[in-house]
């Protein structure tokens, strides 16, 4: 993925400058007031700043003096710009990549046919169910589906991937996307969405935000958010009359920095950043989700259906071991095997030959040079081999084998089907080889599992998550390379339908399913799932079924967006601790500030023992406003998510942000008092 | 402090503790099983009173059925108690010839016994009749502490019952949940209670006043009444009226040590064994441990502050010529430090106004523990049913707070915390902390009528006015004292305080059990949130307390903080 890994540095200095200009752009009432924490913060920076200027413009003599006044309306201006420069730097990093992929969506020319004839429109004036044509050397206009023709498509402006790949009418490889390039060939596809709906132009609004809605969890802290804002609104606006009864005037500045300081503006202000943040973190993996729900539910899933062919093995049946028969010297099998494969094409027939060179150092031979006369596979013989001067070579079914060589004269030996039955025992297929009248040996074929993948199940269990293999093998197989690849169930001779059935079944019992496919067959059940990765390389329904699409085609790329959902969750809740949290060291640096004039017996209350009380005020303002910028990084890289169990997890957060987040502040707002102080601003 | 005195305190806290569990499984067997033990003596009984009353107790209610029948029954409470206060002269049983009760009086007690509060505005003796008692007012103390436990038991439900269970998603029955409590639960109990306070030396008597002569030779006329029955169910069900105005502090109320032990227990009782009973429902012990972990813990740090503080004589005395021991201004000394350290910690934990020492008297930072036990909402085992249901609402709010740093949506017993139970969890906290700030905050400067019966000046009348807001919308009872509350805006002030503090807390507590006990349920996992665990008696306990901590410190930091320094540098109020 070259294109976009180029963005992927945190912050890119074009980004940031843009960023820096949309942040005050941000202060657009309409726009804030989506935010009430923020739209409170800027209530009372407008209050502050007119209590300055009627000190300053019209004489009005303040309670405070004009420098203090200022210093705070200043800092809680900056506590706004912060929230927005967040938000901004988080959604810039989005429209980089939205234009990038808007300046391939311009300009194509379609060549749409309407009754037989071909006519030139705007790629924006196709609907949907219109025909075009493309041939090589020309952008597919819109999405669709290839009717007619086969080609090979360029996909890398969607995927990144520079090699081709094939597209061809019917089956599961007809989709193509818009904006990519056709490198050979020519064919008609039915466009499936009109201008303006196609993926691109999804995933253009995607990553920019401007589709983004609030997901349900967002919803959920939001109203959080807002009930400690309405709480602390109370404490503060009470406490007013009752400094009052206490013989204290409390300023304007006082009461709003106390309120500014108590609400939760770290992780209000962070809060759309974090949601914006995750979306593209799942894009750098070259994932697009199509909601921030489904990346929040992607962090919930209890249940993964993987199906095994592609996902867990590498999808054919590979040559892994060569089995002499009773005295067969393992090189003359070798030798044999090679020879009964040199002209077999099939995944299966090459494997054995590489087996053979690599386990054996059998260089291969080019069968038209030793005058080999190649015998292909067939149904009624189920062997395939070559004859070789007299040698008859043959390799096929075990049983087949068997009558052949007892044709032939020859005798099976002990041993012979023991070990085929061994073999198909563990999940594998024996292939019999025999020269003429004698059984050589076996060739041990075998379902390979990728390498790699018993490592990811087992993260997945960690994190709680069951894997379930889905496979048309019967049960004998599916549970032998079920325990080879580690998943933690099976169901074995599944149809299409079986998927929906198990999704059913698990929701029903309260779980959150994730699912791949890219079969037209697999919509449905992508569809019901509650996280359905479509395969880009797959039909366009899977597309349009699925919640997902990974660019790459990668199955096990579930593993990642898994994590970016946990990421998410995680961070939302890691900010909201800390910030509620925070409050504690801010009351004990703000109220003896404001207390101490008339009773100064409160001065002990002041653990920080700050310059003064006015420095105590602007110090917890200015690092209330500072924390924000020092936190943007934390909250667009996302909190580091280990599967070490839900309760390791909670006490290591805990430690962290929540006890981590009653201290830190006392000494930052120290820090920032013994700076004013140092500055002699205070 | 003293180790006889801590000692004293571990004696109540162990048999607290060992009672929980017995009695957790049988108030489950009470409430959520067919036949509940005492139903061969009580069940009979228990059909009469339903076919009477026309209940069906087989149906079960929808949550907003379960809160009309809740409001409705309390409405009619309210009307009623009212209504016989105002014609007390018209009717029998008058034997000192009172008139009738002020309206406002009248409406504020009304509220106070429906809402089990307890608030007295006025002196019994003197307003009430005995009739107005009896009929008016003794019934609440059973009847609004049955209402505690059965929404309780509604929200219990909202979380444990699965999907499906019951169809459609119904809560419990009302009725059947109240008539229970009362018949199974605080009757029997009460009345055993009645008959160990008796055996103690508590008055049980119609007989009339017995007329003693004090050491100076006056002659004074102490009343009798029937004071053991009244005192049991006041204890048990954490409503605190006492029958004599100095409450348990009065020898016929509370005679000896170990009456005081009892009386100490009965207020966590209930409200430590619905922890249990919530683990049973949960189908998980664990998880009701985990609670009265959290619970147990917050007492034993109030109680360790009070006690420690008001070992220290008042600060205020320092330098004189005196050996004193500690602040022994309005406590027994037959009750000594500890014990009343413990009471009074233990009746303001719980939603029990009862008192057995004076709490104006105490040391700023011994006040500061009641009242700001009060403030974290009563759900240090609390009121009995509301302080589960209470602290369940801070359970829903710890875990969606922290259930998001495991990484996944914040699930409770299997069942997903969303918008609607935060934005109900937050309006209960919202609820207390407007009715709390606002009645202080126009008592202290606002309104000129808040402060015109304050007998104390200073930080130490705002505790005074912290304290009675807070008490009323807490429905604890309980009075700091120095604040003559009996004019109209203390009257109406609180009434209104006390019905929003009970009500408009509780629907949405129902609100909550209603949308919960719809959801699916997710099996547990290793990822789950797991709300069984020390770790999270533990993040419960940091968000009670900051929550809490963070609405009214500033006010406390005015109040008793502000005092404590002052008095420190040899200043009273």
């Amino acid at each position: 993925m070259s294109t976009r890994s180029g963005s992927s540095s945190l912050f890119d200095r074009a980004i940031l400058r843009q960023a820096a200009l949309d942040a005050a752009k941000k202060l657009d009432p309409r726009g804030l007031f989506r935010n009430p924490v923020m739209f409170v913060v800027a209530i009372g920076a407008v209050l502050v700043t007119v209590e300055f200027l009627r000190g300053v413009l019209a004489g009005v003599p303040g309670s405070e003096p004009a420098w203090y006044t200022a210093n705070i309306a200043l800092w809680l201006w900056f506590t706004v710009l912060f929230a927005n420069f967040a938000e901004a730097v988080a959604e810039g990093r989005g429209k980089a990549q939205a234009a990038a992929l808007r300046r391939m969506r311009t300009e194509t020319v379609a060549r749409r046919l309407t009754g037989g004839r071909e006519e030139s429109v705007p790629a924006s004036e196709l609907e949907k169910g219109d025909t075009v044509v493309v041939e090589a050397g020309q952008l597919i206009p819109g999405d669709g589906e290839i009717v007619e023709g086969i080609a090979c498509v360029d996909e890398s402006a969607i995927t990144g991937e520079s090699a081709p790949v094939i597209r061809e009418s019917g089956g599961d490889r007809s989709s193509v996307t818009g904006g990519t390039k056709v490198l050979s060939d020519r064919i008609v596809v039915r466009i499936g969405a009109s201008a303006g709906e196609s993926f691109l132009d999804r995933m253009i609004a995607l990553v920019e935000g401007a589709a983004r809605q609030k997901t349900p969890n967002e919803i959920a802290l939001h109203i959080l958010l807002v009930g400690m804002t309405l709480i602390f609104l109370t404490a503060c606006v009470t406490l007013v009359p009752l400094a009052l009864y206490s013989g204290i005037r409390l300023s304007m500045t006082s009461v709003v920095s106390l309120l500014v300081c108590l609400i939760p503006t770290t992780i209000g202000g962070l809060l759309s950043a974090i949601g914006i943040a995750g979306m593209d973190r799942l894009l750098q993996k070259n994932v697009v989700a199509m909601s921030g729900r489904a990346v929040e539910a992607a962090g919930d899933v209890d249940t993964l259906l993987l199906d095994k062919t592609g996902t867990i093995t590498l999808g054919n049946r590979l040559a892994t071991e060569l089995i002499p028969c009773g005295d067969v010297r393992v090189g003359d099998l070798a030798d044999a095997a090679q020879l009964a494969s040199l002209a077999d094409e099939t995944p299966e027939g090459r494997s054995i030959v590489v087996l053979v060179k690599d386990r054996y150092h059998l260089r291969a031979r080019n069968i038209h040079e030793i005058a080999a006369h190649f015998v292909p596979f067939s149904a009624q013989t189920r062997m395939s081999g070559c004859d070789l001067d007299e040698r008859k070579i043959r390799k096929g079914a075990v049983d087949a084998i068997a009558v052949w060589v007892k044709e032939a004269g020859g005798t099976v030996p002990d041993g012979f089907l023991e070990t085929a039955g061994k073999i198909g025992d563990t999940g594998g297929t024996p292939l019999g080889v025999a020269d003429g009248n004698r059984v050589l040996g076996i060739i041990h074929l075998k379902d390979v599992v990728k390498e790699g993948i018993a490592e990811r199940f087992a993260r997945f269990r960690m994190m709680g998550i069951r894997t379930v293999m889905i496979t048309g093998d019967n049960p004998r197989t599916a549970q032998a390379i079920a325990r080879e690849a580690g998943v933690d169930d099976f169901v074995a001779e599944a149809t299409p339908e079986s998927k929906l059935r198990i999704i059913r079944n698990e929701q029903a019992g309260g779980k959150l399913v994730a699912m791949t496919g890219d079969g037209s067959n697999d919509a449905p059940a992508l569809a019901q799932a509650d996280v359905g990765v479509a395969m880009n390389s797959g039909t366009q329904v899977a597309k349009e079924a699925g919640n997902m699409v990974d660019l790459d085609s990668n199955p096990t790329k579930l593993l990642e967006v898994v994590e970016v959902g946990k990421q998410l969750l995680m961070t939302r809740g890691v900010l909201t601790t800390f910030s509620i949290a925070n409050d504690v060291a801010k009351y004990f640096a703000i109220l003896p500030a404001v207390f101490v004039a008339a009773f100064p017996e409160i001065a002990p209350l002041d653990v920080m023992s700050l310059a003064s009380p006015r420095s105590a005020i602007l110090s917890a303002v200015i690092f209330n406003a500072i924390v924000i910028i020092l936190l943007i990084p934390l909250s667009l890289r996302g909190v580091e998510y280990r599967p070490i169990g839900a309760a390791a997890l909670l006490r290591r957060s805990l430690l962290l942000y929540g006890v981590g987040g009653v201290v830190a502040p006392f000494i930052g707002i120290k820090a920032v008092d013994l700076v004013l102080a140092a500055v002699g601003l205070v | 402090m003293t180790f006889a005195g801590w000692f004293s305190i571990l004696v109540c806290l162990l048999l607290i503790l060992a009672l929980t569990k017995p009695f957790g499984i049988y108030l489950y067997r009470v409430f959520e099983t067919e036949r509940p033990p005492l139903a061969p003596i009580l069940g009979g009984l228990e059909r009469w009173v339903y076919r009477l009353s026309g209940v069906d107790p087989s149906k079960e209610h929808h949550w907003t059925e379960y809160a009309r029948a809740l409001l409705a029954f309390s409405l009619f409470g309210v009307l009623i108690t009212h209504f016989i206060q105002r014609v007390q002269h018209l009717l029998p049983l008058n034997p000192a010839g009172l008139g009738p009760v002020a309206p406002d009086l009248a409406f504020n007690t009304a509220v106070s016994f429906t809402t089990n509060t307890n608030w007295q505005s006025y002196a019994g003796e003197s307003t009430m009749s005995t009739i107005t008692q009896m009929a008016g007012l003794t019934w609440h103390n059973f009847l609004s502490a049955a209402c505690g436990v059965a929404v309780a038991l509604a929200l219990a439900r909202g979380f444990t019952r699965q999907r499906g269970q019951t169809v459609p998603a119904t809560i419990g029955n009302f009725w059947v949940d109240v008539t229970r409590c009362l018949l199974h639960v605080l009757l029997p109990i009460s009345f055993l209670f009645a008959l160990a306070l008796v055996q103690q030396g508590v008055p049980q008597t119609f007989a009339p006043n017995t007329a003693a002569t004090t050491l100076e030779g006056a002659k004074q006329a102490i009343p009798l009444g029937p004071v053991a029955s009244q005192e049991s169910i006041k204890m048990l069900g954490t409503n605190g009226g006492g029958y004599y105005n100095a409450n348990s502090a009065h020898p016929f109320e509370n005679p000896t040590p170990f009456s005081n032990l009892l009386e100490m227990i009965s207020i966590f009782a209930i409200a430590a064994a619905l922890t249990y009973t919530y683990g049973l429902m949960a189908r998980n012990s664990r998880e009701g441990w985990a609670i009265f972990w959290a619970m147990a813990c917050l007492c034993v740090a109030g109680v360790s502050v009070c006690y420690w503080a008001e070992s220290k004589p008042n600060p205020a005395l320092a330098g004189l010529p005196l050996t004193v021991e500690g602040n022994l201004e309005g406590k027994e000394v037959r009750f000594g430090f500890a014990a009343t350290a413990l009471f009074a910690t233990l009746a303001t934990d719980a939603s029990c106004g009862a008192v057995n020492g004076m709490h104006d008297s105490f040391n700023p930072l011994g006040g500061l523990v009641p009242l700001l036990n009060i403030q974290l909402g009563e759900v240090v085992f609390g009121g009995v049913g509301s302080g589960l249901y209470g602290m369940l609402v801070f359970v829903v709010l710890s875990v969606f707070i922290a259930g998001l740093m495991v990484g996944r949506t914040p699930e409770l017993l299997g069942k997903k915390i969303e918008a609607k139970e935060v934005k109900l969890a937050v309006l209960y906290c919202l609820v207390f902390c407007v009715a709390v700030l606002g009645m202080t905050a126009a008592a202290a400067a606002v309104l000129p009528h808040g402060t015109s019966t304050l007998n104390n000046a200073g930080p130490h009348g705002l505790s005074e006015i912290l304290y009675a807001a807070s008490s009323a919308a807490g429905n604890n009872g309980s009075a700091f004292a120095g604040l003559g509350a009996n004019t109209l805006f203390w009257n109406v002030g609180l009434a209104v305080l006390m019905w929003l503090g009970r009500f408009w807390m509780m629907i949405p507590v129902l609100g909550i059990a209603g949308s919960m006990v719809g959801k699916k349920t997710r099996p547990p996992g290793p990822g789950t949130f797991p709300t069984d665990i020390p770790l999270f008696t533990a993040l419960l306990i940091g968000v009670v307390a900051i929550v809490g901590a963070l609405t009214f410190f500033p006010a406390l930091c005015l109040g008793p903080l502000v005092e404590h320094f002052v008095a420190l540098h040899g200043k009273v109020y």
